[in-house]
């Protein structure tokens, strides 16, 4: 009787497949709870990161005040020591914790004062905690976050308000007023400069230039050619001379209007008390954002978060990325991966059609396409090498030769930039649409090329108007995978061409409005640089959720545009026969 | 059955004709046809003219070679490489198998309707003019003639002429094939070589192409291989039987089914075997 059950057991195993079941079962159980793990992290985090919290203000034991923002809270193990040392009430709440005390993160910003972003406080040694009504956090240009009690209203140092509705209203009357002036300074020092600085950039590689040709006539002693060079030379100089004059007036002219606007906007500040008792000038223009936080409606709160995430989306990188907004990173990765598909698509299908439709399939096309599987799997810190190697210090550097003598030894195109980047990505995700690309070719029906054939269609004709077509979709789904992986990648980047903070976006209103040379901001890059370079990185791993959350929604939104027109193709191509 | 009738052949190996063929022009001619897929043989030594703007059937169990023989006659059998072709078939006259020939000008000649529908993934216009515009034909006034010429003569116009731009994979099956008919003659062919043009259609679909074949002749010479005896009884004027790679029997097709001079053409025609 054992023994039959035994056996019979055995069979159910083997035969049944039901083991088969729950572990196919279980392993996608197991992965869809991952990812999904995974996803509710970053969105709790990307999402919460931008909610405004009230000003807690605390006083410790020891006598010493702080004032902020609770941005965490955690349990930790206090050593024995530190226990002992402690009263009665406060052993008896970490017995009741399991020997665990409570601690918080306190932002407590005023960094030019108190030289910290934040602090660690554990429950033990708060004495009392408070909300003050009249607190203000302030999010400023520069030096993070400031928090304080508004005392005056001054202008030119002279105080015109000390009561908290006067200061309100002159804050009110004069903040967008000062933000406008500090913005036309910032955009006549980043466009009209620049402008100026390319305009004489331009200019005195031509007067290099010229001067090299001089050198090198001189070097071949012909009387003739040396006399032309000369001339030539001589223009430019003087070209040059007048151009330069001409730039130099413009510049101190828009040097004045600078001071100008300067001289106007500083002018109005807000004279803060801390919390620790020390007085702050705070100047209006710096001021992004400000507001009692302890006083704030539900929407006025909805009000913040929703500038917060405008300012995000929006702006530019402020306090080393670590605040502001990701809006270069985010224009390059897009710029970067459009460029990528310019190339990597036609590249990829072309290839394709030729192994799957001209090539005689023999060993050597199966020999191509298991390296071209196999290249997928090369890690892709190795396209970066190569991409650097090949591209950059080769391509770049005899482009450099040719065209950008004058220049040298600066480098224009002999280092990374987002042409490199693009290329280099292309090359990474090749595989990825030639095999997505075959699969769709092969998966046209025989009897449409026949019936191609038949009509007296050629090879070419047949497979521009009969193969192609139907195969869209298919390669769409290639287009689709390539552009999810190029923007996520970020370990070739780093080698060709994304860095940290771009000083110009790769398309801008100089010409010739699309600089390809030049290197770019990208959020896969940005999210390495905020979570492991970051000099504060207490402020930057809320970033890194909030920067990955929409790194993950931009890739979401491309592949659903991608997905609508693919379906649109599929069912105008494919559709049901009968 | 089926031993006897081997056995038979292995031994004679000589094609029945019918002295009635004699009275016709051909416009086809098919001479020593040997075809090889890879190392197997599929058709031997075929000596068979076709008719000019006749109907002409092809019968014979499945496995025979009617398709392989239709598809030599517009050389589709050359997109496979592991195909070889000994022999040679004129049209006109003239070798098609020369070196000197235009494969696209060839297949412009000779339409071929498939045995499943096989419409292009594009709109019902784009299918008819299809081979007009690879053709080179641009002009929008010759293009739309011609489609509507073509979809008249495939007794598909009436049906489908409010919705010219709707994409073909809409129409139902008889449709889809009558479109590929009027595909077939969009380029005002020789000859149309139909591969089971009715397999995958209702019986009024059916009948609806037959009409049409009918109509067809004279203006053309039309190829049709078919399983279905009735069928081939009804729209041809002369019927070839085919087995194993060898032409049987070939001759008017009355005197084939009414009196036919082989035991083995009356076996299959009667349904005896096959
Ligand atoms: N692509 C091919 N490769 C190899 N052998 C083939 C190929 N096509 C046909 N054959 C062989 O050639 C012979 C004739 O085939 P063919 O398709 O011409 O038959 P058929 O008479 O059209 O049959 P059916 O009535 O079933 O369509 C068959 O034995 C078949 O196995
Ligand atoms: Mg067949």
């Amino acid at each position: 009787m054992g023994l039959f059950e035994r056996k019979n057991y055995k069979i159910f195993f083997r035969s049944k497949g039901e083991a088969v079941l729950w572990l196919t079962g279980g392993g996608l159980m197991i992965s869809l709870i991952m990812i999904a793990f995974l996803i509710l992290l970053v969105l709790k985090n990307g999402l919460g990161n931008y909610i405004p919290l009230p000003i807690t203000m605390m006083e410790l034991k020891n006598g010493e005040l702080l004032m902020g923002e609770v941005t965490k809270s955690e349990l930790y193990t206090l050593d024995k020591a530190k226990f002992d040392q402690l009263d009665d009430k406060d052993k008896l709440r970490i017995n009741e914790n399991g020997m665990k005390e409570k601690r918080y993160l306190l932002r407590i910003g005023n960094f030019e004062l108190t030289n910290e972003h934040f602090k660690w406080v554990s429950e033990y040694e708060i004495k009392n905690r408070s909300y003050p009504k009249d607190a203000v956090i302030i999010e400023r240009l520069e030096w993070g976050r400031f928090y304080g009690i508004p005392k005056e209203f001054r202008i030119d140092g002279k105080a015109v308000s000390t009561d908290l509705n006067g200061i309100i209203s002159n804050y009110k009357k004069y903040h967008d007023y000062v933000v406008k002036l500090w913005e036309e300074k910032v955009s006549i020092e980043k466009k009209e400069i620049g402008k100026l600085n390319h305009y004489i950039e331009k200019e005195r590689l031509k007067l290099k230039k010229a001067s090299m040709d001089l050198s090198k006539a001189k070097a071949t002693k012909n009387e003739l050619k040396i006399k032309e060079a000369q001339a030539i030379y001589e223009m430019s100089k003087a070209e040059f001379d007048a151009f330069d004059k001409s730039v130099k007036k413009n510049y101190e002219r828009l040097i004045d209007k600078i001071d100008d606007l300067k001289k106007e906007y500083e002018r109005y500040s807000i004279h803060f008390l801390t919390v620790d008792g020390k007085e702050k000038d705070v100047k209006l223009f710096e001021m992004i954002r400000s507001y009692y936080a302890n006083q704030l409606t539900f929407s006025e709160k909805v009000g913040v978060y929703f500038s917060r995430w405008v300012e995000f989306l929006t702006g530019e990188p402020r306090e080393a990325n670590s605040e502001g907004g990701v809006f270069p990173a985010i224009f390059g990765t897009v710029v970067m991966t459009l460029i990528m598909s310019m190339f990597v698509v036609p590249f990829g299908v072309i290839a394709a059609i030729y192994m799957k439709e001209y090539a005689k399939s023999g060993k050597l096309i199966s020999i191509l396409r298991i390296a071209i599987n196999n290249l997928a799997g090369v890690p892709s810190i190795v396209y970066g090498v190569f991409g650097l190697g090949f591209f950059a210090y080769t391509l770049g550097a005899s482009i450099d030769k040719l065209f950008y003598s004058a220049k040298l030894p600066n480098p224009t195109f002999g280092t990374g930039g987002i042409l490199w980047s693009s290329l280099t990505l292309a090359l990474l995700t090749l595989p990825v649409v030639i095999v997505a690309t075959e699969e769709a070719i092969n998966a046209v029906p025989n009897s449409l090329r026949e019936g191609s054939y038949a009509c007296g269609a050629t090879k070419w004709q047949t497979i521009r108007y009969i193969v192609l077509p139907r195969a869209m979709p298919g390669i769409m789904t290639g287009f689709i995978l390539a552009m999810s992986r190029g923007a996520g990648e970020v370990a070739p980047l780093m080698l060709v061409g994304a860095v940290k903070l771009a000083p110009e976006m790769p398309v801008d209103s100089i010409f010739p409005f699309v600089h390809l040379e030049r290197s770019f901001m990208h959020l896969g890059f940005h999210i390495y640089d905020l979570g492991f370079q970051s000099q504060n990185s207490d402020a930057a791993i809320p970033m890194v959720y909030t920067t990955t959350l929409l790194l993950i929604t931009i890739v979401v939104v491309l592949n659903v545009v991608a997905i609508y027109i693919r379906n649109r193709l599929r069912k105008k191509f494919i559709g049901s026969i009968f | 059955m089926e031993e006897t009738l081997k056995n038979s052949f292995d031994t004679e190996r000589k094609t029945v004709y019918d002295p009635l063929l004699n009275n016709e022009s051909m416009i086809i001619s098919l001479k020593e046809l040997r075809l090889f897929y890879g190392n197997k043989q599929a058709l031997f030594n075929v000596n068979m003219d076709i008719p000019k703007g006749k109907v002409t059937a092809l019968i014979g169990p499945s496995g025979c070679g009617k398709s392989t023989l239709l598809r030599c006659i517009n050389r589709l059998n050359d997109l496979l490489d592991f195909v070889r072709i000994e022999g040679d078939i004129t049209l006109n006259g003239e070798s098609i198998y020369d070196k000197s020939v235009d494969l696209s000008e060839l297949r412009k000649k000779l339409g071929m309707v498939a045995q499943k529908p096989n419409p292009f993934p594009m709109s019902i216009y784009e299918n008819v003019v299809y081979p007009l515009k690879i053709d080179g034909v641009k002009k929008k006034s010759i293009l739309d003639e011609a489609c509507e010429k073509s979809l008249k003569s495939a007794g598909l116009w009436e049906e489908v002429k409010d919705r010219l731009k709707d994409n073909a994979l809409g129409l139902s099956g008889g449709q889809q094939q009558r479109l590929c008919i009027a595909r077939a003659i969009a380029p005002e062919p020789e000859v149309i070589l139909m591969d089971e043009p009715c397999s995958a259609l209702d019986p009024l679909a059916t009948m609806k192409i037959e009409e049409l074949i009918l109509s067809l002749r004279g203006d053309y010479t039309v190829a049709i291989v078919t399983h279905n005896m009735q069928q081939a009884a009804r729209v041809s004027d002369y019927t070839a039987f085919m087995y194993m790679g060898y032409l049987v029997e070939y001759g008017n097709t009355i005197n084939i089914f009414k009196k036919p001079r082989l035991k083995d053409t009356e076996d299959y025609i009667t349904g005896r075997f096959g």
